[in-house]
């Protein structure tokens, strides 16, 4: 006669049992919410693509391609063209992500690998991602009035020095590229440095002890084993605030200067688009607003361009230096 | 899951604004006992018509006006569409006057419809050039100089064409970098105005617009404080800004050369002088003063303009809004000279007052 193996750890007495009905329905609930927010996500990204579309349409079919290269933004005559913004908004995010990133990583390293004591490195690292929680708005101020009249001297002396040098042909006015990029610099800073802190803290601490095992040292061993191992996560770290950065507003209206121009100095004011959103949208009217969407979307699609490009990038450094499929 | 459940917020509070923006448009006029009369146009003049609205405060009580700064362009827009289509000004209540410092176009004009649009000049303006030049007490521009600024030639502070008009004056080899706006304004036509008639090249250039794209290394602001504002941040700026707006940030103002070859400073005299240059003054009071060719006169002015319909359907409004300028017209001038405007001459104050009159 066959017996139920299990018929006596499925009754009463023991701890194990089949799931409940109430543990069942919380189970599909649960399940159910979890779809329908990620479904959200999908919905209302598409929600707006399908309105900026909608409203950008009228000037897409009229300036087609042409807005994209086009240098002019000038409401009069109806002639529209971002290649000037799109050009400040990819410098000065570069910028950023060249000045942001270096200090982000350094600081990483700084925390991670035993140059200062753990307790001591849980208040640096409070301190830095306090710089995330301090409002835009209060960065452009601090912009406007520290950072320009502190880099003035300096600017002034590059250019007088080394004005021949392309990044240094004019001096800096007032709000320029050079202030914006620094304060963007320091906004993404708190991404990138905890997103790399964390992926230097999820390589396991055996790893750090088989390569000074094999006679590495310090410095070997962090820029040769650690920093290639926690790649994927500081690349990461990198588009993560590079997104940021493309699509700062508040601070960068206030300090890039709003100039419509292609200017390789560094002191020279310039325009991005999300600034240019924000300083034209509230008196815009007609054929502006849809321009103005149409540049909208030109952000967002190069926004995605980078992700996509940035993501591509982390699965290759995946590949070749953490050794995973 | 913390970082979808964050996006997620994200997005939703993103669709949540841009419905609640579509639909702001349709809250009603909320007046409580006092009668409302709303305005909305030129920056240049909002300082004067706020200090004449809470002056005329005391003499009508029970009507309030309101008045928006949004800038000749969207004055004019606001007017001719009789409220804001998008409902952000005023919440879309009706805008009864409006005001521009170009007043209206011909084109304009034609857009009135059947209520008909009168234009009443209510003072003169200087629109000064306020420069940010740490060590330069005293500028002077020619004509030339002003030109080479504007149109991106002149690309450093010691070239020259400046120089030559600065003798004795140390000129920093800093970067010019004019400030202009970028919001549609009467200021920007008043001063493209004197550009068009001062330099025939101009229209070559850019033209008469109360809006454009400036050429060379140029900052682009929105309404004149913030180019008084920014010209105030940036060291080698220069900017084009209403007289008060340069005076009350404690900007210095260029000396210009004016047609005659004299170098004018901007004070409300050289203004006055300039005003009363200008030749006869047509039917519907449309004069421009380019380029005034008097002795003394200061070389960019304008009038500005209240924009009234002919006729008003709520007779009340209309009483009241027809005291108020007639009051401005006579009593508001005072004022307007203490506050650095150029009051009107007494021949086009008379002009004035009989289009007001008219109004029915």
């Amino acid at each position: 006669m066959a017996t139920n193996p299990f018929e006596r750890a499925g009754s009463s007495g023991t701890i194990t049992r089949p799931p409940s009905g109430g543990e069942l329905t919380t189970d599909s609930v649960f399940r159910g919410i979890a779809y329908v927010c990620a479904a959200l996500i999908v919905v209302l990204t598409a929600l707006i693509l399908w309105e900026l579309g909608k409203e950008a349409m009228p000037a897409i079919s009229k300036y087609g391609l042409g807005f994209w290269y086009g240098t002019t933004w000038d409401v009069n005559k109806g002639v529209f063209g971002v290649l000037p913004e799109i050009w400040g908004t990819l410098y000065s995010s570069l910028l950023a992500l060249l000045l942001g990133g270096v200090f982000g990583i350094s600081i990483a390293i700084f925390l991670t690998q035993d140059f200062i004591h753990a307790k001591l490195a849980v208040v640096f690292r409070t301190i830095v991602e306090l710089l995330a929680a301090i409002p835009s708005v209060v960065y452009g101020l601090w912009g406007i009035y520290v950072l320009i009249p502190m880099i003035r001297p300096g600017a002034e002396w590059l250019h007088q020095h080394f004005g021949w040098v392309p990044f240094f042909s004019t001096d800096l006015s007032g709000p320029g590229m050079a202030p914006a990029a620094l304060v963007l610099a320091i906004m993404i800073l708190p991404t990138v440095a905890a997103i790399s802190v964390d992926a230097f803290r999820r390589i396991p601490y055996k790893v750090k002890e088989a390569a000074y095992g094999m006679g590495t040292t310090k410095w070997e061993a962090i820029l040769k084993v650690m920093l290639p191992t926690a790649s994927s996560g500081i690349l990461a770290a990198l588009v993560l605030g590079f997104g940021r950065a493309l699509g700062e507003t508040m601070a960068l209206a206030m300090l890039i200067g709003n100039a419509n121009q292609i200017n390789l100095s560094l002191f020279a004011p310039a325009n991005t688009l999300a600034s240019l959103l924000a300083s034209s949208f509230p008196e815009a009217g007609g054929i502006e607003v849809q321009a103005l969407m149409y540049a909208a979307l030109v952000l967002l699609l190069i926004t995605f361009i980078v992700n996509v490009a940035g993501l591509a990038v982390q699965q290759y450094t995946v590949r070749k230096f953490e050794g995973k499929a | 899951m913390q970082s979808v459940r964050s996006v997620a917020c994200a997005a939703a509070a993103f669709a949540l604004l841009a419905v609640s923006a579509a639909e702001g448009a349709d809250s009603a006029d909320s007046a409580e006992g006092d009668l409302v009369i709303r305005g909305a146009g030129a920056t240049f003049p909002q300082p004067l018509y706020e200090e004449w609205i809470s002056a005329y405060a005391e003499q009508a009580p029970g009507v309030r006006f309101e008045y928006a700064g949004v800038g000749s362009g969207k004055g004019t827009a606001l007017f001719l569409a009789g409220k804001d289509p998008d409902g952000k000004v005023f919440d879309g209540a009706d805008v009864d006057f409006g005001a521009s410092d170009a007043a209206l176009s011909d084109k304009d004009l034609a857009q009135v419809g059947e209520r008909g649009a009168v234009m009443v000049p209510t003072t003169g303006g200087i629109v000064a050039l306020a420069y940010n030049l740490p060590g330069v007490d005293e500028l002077k521009l020619s004509r030339a100089a002003v030109q080479g600024i504007f149109t991106g030639t002149i690309k450093s502070w010691n070239d020259p064409i400046i120089a030559a008009a600065n003798p004795g004056v140390t000129l920093p080899s800093k970067t010019v970098t004019p400030v202009v706006r970028r919001d549609s304004s009467g200021t920007t036509f008043i001063m493209t105005s004197h550009l068009a008639a001062a330099f025939p090249a101009w229209r070559d250039v850019a033209g008469v617009a109360k809006q454009l794209d400036w050429p060379g290394n140029t900052m682009k602001v929105n309404y004149n404080e913030g180019v008084a504002q920014r010209v105030k941040i940036s060291t080698g700026s220069i900017g084009y800004m209403e007289y008060q707006f340069a005076k009350r940030l404690g900007l210095p103002m260029a000396m210009i050369e004016n047609k005659a070859g004299e170098l004018v400073a901007p004070t409300p005299e050289s203004g006055t002088a300039a005003l009363a240059s200008a030749q006869e003054v047509p039917d519907d009071l449309r004069v421009f003063v380019p380029d005034p060719p008097g002795d003394g006169a200061y070389p960019i002015v304008g009038y500005t303009w209240l924009l009234l319909y002919q006729s008003y359907p709520d007779a009340a409004k209309r009483e009241a809004l027809k005291g108020a300028v007639l009051w401005g017209l006579a009593d508001g001038q005072p004022i307007a000279e203490e506050m650095g405007y150029i009051p009107l001459p007494e021949d086009m104050v008379e002009m004035a007052r009989a289009k007001v009159e008219a109004v029915y």
